[in-house]
């Protein structure tokens, strides 16, 4: 019998802890494939963060460091500018990468330093068991917005590739979403470019991947599927923010 | 006889990183040690694989050095005390990581903000961990420039050897003064790294830098295993001055530019008669415990010559086991304790030892 689909060399045959219905396992599988597609893994680091994928570390069976919360991207910086051969990559939540990482992801961006970021944005501490993400919506009820996010005490969400964008350095930042298959396509294509231009040698590539969170969110699977869609995605919307390679061309 | 070059202490430590190998240099600007990171800024880009960046912050700062540590090249921080608390997370991380590093601190008075004024108020940050958890930092202090450099190379090679990140315990004065000093001969390190983080190249089972142990029994290992080479650390690596101790009744303990100034009031009080002697730790962690222990069999008591409002005379007492009486000699915030002030509590010691006898 023909296999038409398998497990990616570059993810190891450790079982993922990860809540059913989490869409991390779809986004590991994105990267994984990416780093095969490469043939990357062995140059590959990845950074694991602090948040659910805390553990990624046992899942990528590239070398792997984990961070401290929030500071992939500083230990990225250390590894790629010791190690400038090699191909590093950061996998970071939301309230890892636009909250307490707030400063490492937007001068780590600003230095247009050539490494990759796959952030996973599902606007939830899930972890920690459902608080108030920086990227948690206006009115949205979690652990610590018991009555909802209210935007005058608790503030706006932040949009990561509108505000990463506004930067001059950054090579390329797009924001994909894996709630269907057309979707997952779109994000695998990304991811690979991401990769596709540390490999080249272009710089600080960040995909923003919106993701769901059913646990935390209260929701069956399809149902938070179905919330990315329509609350989500209106508010993140997808596509390419900034594309310096795509510019370069304009410009000739 | 190696030829001397004047420099000042800050500059001593960079050229001897330098030369220790170390190509990888992280920092932020703060006073007193603002001259180190100046030397490393014109020098790394101009070398081969040189890696120069200054940090949008101190936690940055010490985080990129958990990244060159995880492969396994030599790699520095440098920074002043407001600075190095912010560091503390990221030296937790290299210290729970079981990773080398070296992390510069040239101390200025605090708390807070503090002053830019020479200080050893860091003591207990940097001797009793500094960060979450169960950890040491091998710390060294320098009483001149000539130390400054011979500690740097010697912090690198420590930290290699033990996995464990090491500390240059300064000061602003050391920092700041300017002494002729033989740099070291230039060296590399020589131990192998098995555990770092390079790429599997498709022929090793892959390599993972981590402090994350969610199983309770697992992670107390760890600690047990760590503590383990402490020890051997604790055995092997206690480094101080024993100066005029043979015939000593009394003991003064200072370390860094109090044992300097120390020195002085010790050649004054010994031409009216006192036989004071100095034990200077170099090492502070590991304390020279033993060293303190066996002067307490000999001596009449001990003065603890500090920057601070107190905190290696802790050490002090544990280590003489409460058998004889340590007095503290101190000024803190910034100030520097005189050659009279120590006299005086050393004379206010001895006659409250002796009584009327004197």
């Amino acid at each position: 019998m023909a296999i038409v689909f398998q497990k990616p060399a570059s993810l190891t045959d450790k079982e993922l802890h990860y809540c059913p219905g989490c869409p991390h396992g779809i986004i590991h599988r994105l990267v994984a494939q990416a780093i095969d597609a490469l043939g990357i893994e062995g140059k590959t680091i990845g950074v694991a963060p602090v948040g659910c994928a805390v553990m990624a570390y046992d899942y990528f069976s590239c070398d792997m460091v984990e961070a401290a919360h929030g500071r992939a991207p500083a230990v990225a910086t250390g590894l790629k500018r010791s190690l400038p051969e090699n191909v590093i990559f950061t996998y970071q939540g939301d309230g890892d990468l636009a909250s307490i990482g707030m400063a490492e992801t937007v001068h780590a961006a600003t230095r247009n330093e050539n490494i990759t970021i796959i952030f996973v944005n599902n606007a939830i501490y899930g972890m920690t068991g459902g608080q108030m993400a920086p990227t948690s919506l206006p009115g949205q009820v979690t652990q610590t917005s018991p009555y909802g996010r209210d935007v005058r005490t608790q503030g706006y969400p932040i949009r990561v590739c509108e505000l990463l964008s506004a930067l001059d350095a950054p090579y390329y930042i797009e924001r994909v979403a894996v709630n269907n298959v057309k979707n997952v396509n779109a994000a695998k294509k990304a991811i690979e470019k991401a990769f596709r231009n540390q490999i080249e040698g272009k710089g600080f590539s960040l995909i923003e991947v919106v993701s769901a969170c059913p646990t935390n969110w209260g929701m069956t699977p399809q149902k938070a599927l179905q919330w990315v869609e329509d609350k989500m995605i209106p508010y993140y919307p997808l596509g390419v923010f900034k594309d310096r390679g795509a510019e370069a061309k304009e410009a000739n | 006889m190696t030829e001397k070059v004047l420099m000042k202490g800050n500059e001593a430590i960079a050229e001897a990183a330098l030369r220790s190998g170390c190509l990888h240099y992280f920092g932020y600007p703060i006073t007193p040690q603002t001259e180190l990171t100046a030397y490393m800024a014109k020098r790394l880009p101009k070398m081969e694989g040189g890696v120069f960046l200054q940090a949008e912050s101190e936690i940055s700062a010490i985080n990129m050095v958990y990244g060159v540590a995880s492969t396994g090249k030599r790699v520095m921080t440098s920074s002043s005390s407001p600075g190095v608390s912010l560091k503390q997370e990221g030296i937790s991380y290299i210290a729970g990581s079981d990773l080398p590093a070296v992390i510069v601190n040239v101390q200025r008075g605090g708390p807070g903000l503090g002053g830019i004024q020479p200080s050893q108020s860091d003591y207990f940050q940097a001797t009793k961990g500094g960060g979450h958890g169960d950890y040491h930092l091998i710390v060294l202090t320098p009483s001149s420039v000539q130390e400054m450099a011979d500690l740097t190379s010697l912090a690198f090679d420590l930290a290699d050897k033990y996995r464990c990140p090491a500390m240059l315990l300064a000061d602003g004065t050391m920092g700041q003064m300017m002494e002729p000093v033989a740099l070291p001969e230039p060296h590399m390190g020589t131990v192998e790294k098995p555990w770092a983080v390079t790429g599997t190249q498709m022929k090793r089972k892959h390599n993972v830098v981590n402090s994350l142990y969610l199983q309770p029994e697992v992670l107390e290992k760890t600690n047990f295993e760590r503590f383990e080479r402490y020890r051997q650390i604790e055995e092997n690596e206690v480094r101080y001055e024993s100066y005029l101790m043979d015939d000593a009744e009394y003991c003064i303990v200072a370390f860094g530019i109090a044992a300097r100034v120390a020195k002085n009031a010790i050649t004054m009080m010994r031409k009216d008669g006192l036989k004071v002697g100095l034990i200077r730790p170099i090492t502070v962690w590991p304390f020279p415990k033993k060293a303190i222990r066996e002067a307490a069999d000999k001596v009449k008591g001990f003065v603890s010559v500090e920057l601070s409002m107190g905190q290696m005379i802790e050490d002090v007492r544990l280590a003489e086991e409460c058998r004889r009486p340590v007095v503290l000699c101190n000024r803190a915030g910034g100030m520097i304790p005189g050659v009279d002030q120590i006299i005086a509590v050393t004379k206010d010691l001895v006659s409250s030892v002796e009584g009327g006898a004197r």
